[in-house]
């Protein structure tokens, strides 16, 4: 036991002084995103959600569309004039599924995820204050959000112009633009986007708290966030709509008008704002002074 | 001054009160060992020092700082083991340490390395260190929870059944870590059901029984407050066995050949003297202190009772 026995003494000398608090840094941070980008389901995630601007690519490709259904902005009428539109395609049938779904599996992992594997109470005791923990695993939440939006838009792109070529871009309102203002629209677009996704990201980090069953808490997101598109869909509850965390996304389109129509982008703004809000200090109500007992 | 201290640590859940009015007191430097019989609060107890669970009643501290409100300044020098291993399972021996680092504001970055591979050898692990953790056996697992119990210099060490899991050669090793560390002044806290563990390492003992501490002490005071016993050994154990009640001697007991009972204060010789006078053929005959089980079972009973 010698090796102990002299290792043992390294560690009392040493505790001698206390150690010093050092700065803020970002190696939690960091540490967060190995775990949640190093982690092989999430990789797959991401990978499915590339795939879909590759296979809207390709099926337009091989077979002409016929003109687009569904809601929101059609794109899919566009791509053969340019590639870039198959980036918006790809958002638009991200949106109500894949990109929500993406952002739920890590947000419900957050917390219900430690407290699973048994990490929780030793995340705690290092210390990490709670409030903080809550900090960097929502900015981590973000992190992937904007990444995932900007990686089916980017797919989207680069395929697109790879197989129909790029040139002006002709925005919804008939009005052509530069290649370049288009590509600063789609940023914005991405942009709008991710910050929605962040609100359902703050709704999932405080169902999170409220489990100790990652998997539970995701499918309590996804279904939120299918109802929330449901209600938004029946007409004769439109009193309710401005109030649904998804009645907004779908305002993108607004940004590629010309000149951008700002007042529902603004209340998508300002309705993402306050569910972050509401949803991160409910979190920080639940988890800063429960029993960690997982 | 004691590094763990707590008066009337109290903690219920619903109806059920897990740890009762608990006023322990482990001085510094000391090995204690934190005894019950399971489900007797010993878990619930250590997850409140360390601030995990809200006590329902009562205040403590640690290192001498009060918690909840000292637990930034006082954690980063308490190294912790609760109900057994923790780990991200699809990361590795090395990259769970490293995690643990790195959330750590009191480490520095630049001895990220040294800390970890350091940890890892201190409990044989240097060889396992790149498996994914999900892959580890039991012990495995618990040897990484020592690791990370001390990752970094730590004052104080609260373990919460250490050596479970582990193979002969590994509870003697980390015996002999807990005995290094506490020569060097490190204060220790396990709990254990390892009584031998207990008699070789810990200096102190506290005992719990159904949510409440019954017994705190040093192990030979314990040792010290418990009535010797003595042993007959006789071909008629249960006539053995009826003088000595008759006598007042306390939870006598009948085995195959011998009879055996707690010595109240009576003198040995008026035993013997009163088998030999009664017609017990006594072949013989022996006062011992009583081993810590027998410490143990008198103080929590429950099953261990031998019918007299
Ligand atoms: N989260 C909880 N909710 C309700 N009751 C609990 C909870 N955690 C523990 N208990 C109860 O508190 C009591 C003490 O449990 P604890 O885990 O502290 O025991 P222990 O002494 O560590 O036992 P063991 O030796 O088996 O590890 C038990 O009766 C247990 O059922
Ligand atoms: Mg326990």
């Amino acid at each position: 036991m010698s090796a102990a026995e002299v290792s043992a003494a390294d560690l009392a000398v040493a505790a001698r002084p206390p150690r010093p608090a050092r700065a803020p840094s970002t190696r939690f941070l960091r540490s967060e995103l190995r775990l949640i980008f190093g982690r092989r389901r999430n990789q797959a995630g991401l990978g499915v959600l590339a795939a879909v601007p590759l296979v809207i690519a390709v099926a337009v490709r091989i077979a002409n569309p016929e003109p687009g259904t569904g809601e929101g902005p059609d794109f899919f009428s566009s791509i053969t004039g340019n590639g870039f539109f198959v980036a918006l395609a790809a958002l638009t049938v991200s949106l109500p599924l894949f990109l929500p779904l993406a952002v739920a599996t890590i947000a419900g992992d957050s917390i219900a995820g430690e407290a699973n594997a048994g990490t929780l109470r030793y995340l705690l005791t290092v210390p990490v204050h709670r409030t903080r923990a809550l900090l960097v695993k929502f900015a981590a939440i973000v992190t992937f959000a904007v990444t995932a939006t900007l990686l089916v838009a980017g797919v989207g792109l680069l395929a697109g112009l790879a197989l129909f070529g790029g040139g002006p871009v002709t925005l919804l309102s008939g009005v052509q633009v530069g290649f370049g203002d288009g590509l600063l629209r789609l940023l914005a677009v991405c942009g709008y986007l991710a910050i929605g996704l962040c609100a359902l990201g703050a709704l999932g980090l405080f169902v999170s708290t409220l489990t100790e069953q990652p998997i539970g808490a995701t499918i309590a997101v996804v279904i939120l966030t299918v109802t929330s598109f449901v209600l938004d869909s029946i007409p004769q509850l439109s009193w309710l709509h401005p109030y649904l965390l998804t009645h907004w996304w779908m305002s993108f389109g607004d940004l590629l008008r010309e000149p951008v129509f700002l007042p529902d982008l603004r209340l998508g703004l300002l309705s993402a704002g306050a569910y972050a809000v509401v949803f991160w200090t409910a979190a920080w109500a639940r988890f800063a002074g429960r029993d960690i007992t997982s | 001054m004691n590094a763990v201290e707590s008066h009337g640590l109290t903690k219920r859940f619903g109806r059920q009160v897990a740890v009762d009015a608990v006023d322990l007191a482990v001085p510094q430097g000391t090995v204690y060992g934190f005894l019950g019989p399971n489900g007797s609060g010993k878990t619930t107890t250590i997850r409140l020092l360390l601030g995990l669970v809200r006590p329902t009643a009562g205040r403590h501290a640690l290192l001498g700082a009060p918690m909840p409100g000292g637990a930034g300044a006082v954690l980063p020098r308490v190294g912790t083991l609760v109900e057994g291993p923790g780990f991200h399972p699809y990361l590795s021996g090395r990259d769970n340490l490293r995690r643990l680092d790195a959330v750590d504001r009191y480490a520095d970055p630049a001895g990220t390395r040294r800390r970890v591979d350091a940890a890892l050898a201190r409990v044989g692990l240097s060889a396992a260190a790149g498996k994914h953790y999900r892959a580890y056996s039991l012990g495995m697992r618990q040897r990484l929870a020592l690791a990370a119990a001390t990752l970094s210099p730590r004052e104080l060490l609260i373990l919460d059944e250490p050596t479970n899991g582990l193979d002969p050669q590994g509870t003697r090793e980390v015996r002999a870590l807990i005995a290094a560390l506490a020569r060097e002044g490190t204060t220790v806290l396990l709990s254990t059901h390892l009584l031998s563990e207990v008699e070789q390492i810990c200096s102190h003992v506290g005992v719990m029984h159904r949510g409440r501490l019954v017994a705190q002490s040093s192990l030979a005071q314990l040792r010290a407050s418990a009535a010797p016993q003595v042993r007959v050994e006789t071909d008629r154990p249960t006539e053995a066995a009826r003088v000595l009640r008759e006598l007042g001697l306390s939870g006598v007991a009948v085995q195959a050949e011998a009879a055996t009972g707690g010595l109240d204060g009576l003198a040995p010789e008026k035993v013997v003297a009163t088998l030999v006078h009664d017609g017990v053929p006594v072949r013989g005959f022996a006062v011992a202190a009583p081993d810590l089980e027998d410490v143990f079972v008198s103080l929590t009973g429950e099953g261990f009772d031998v019918s007299g």
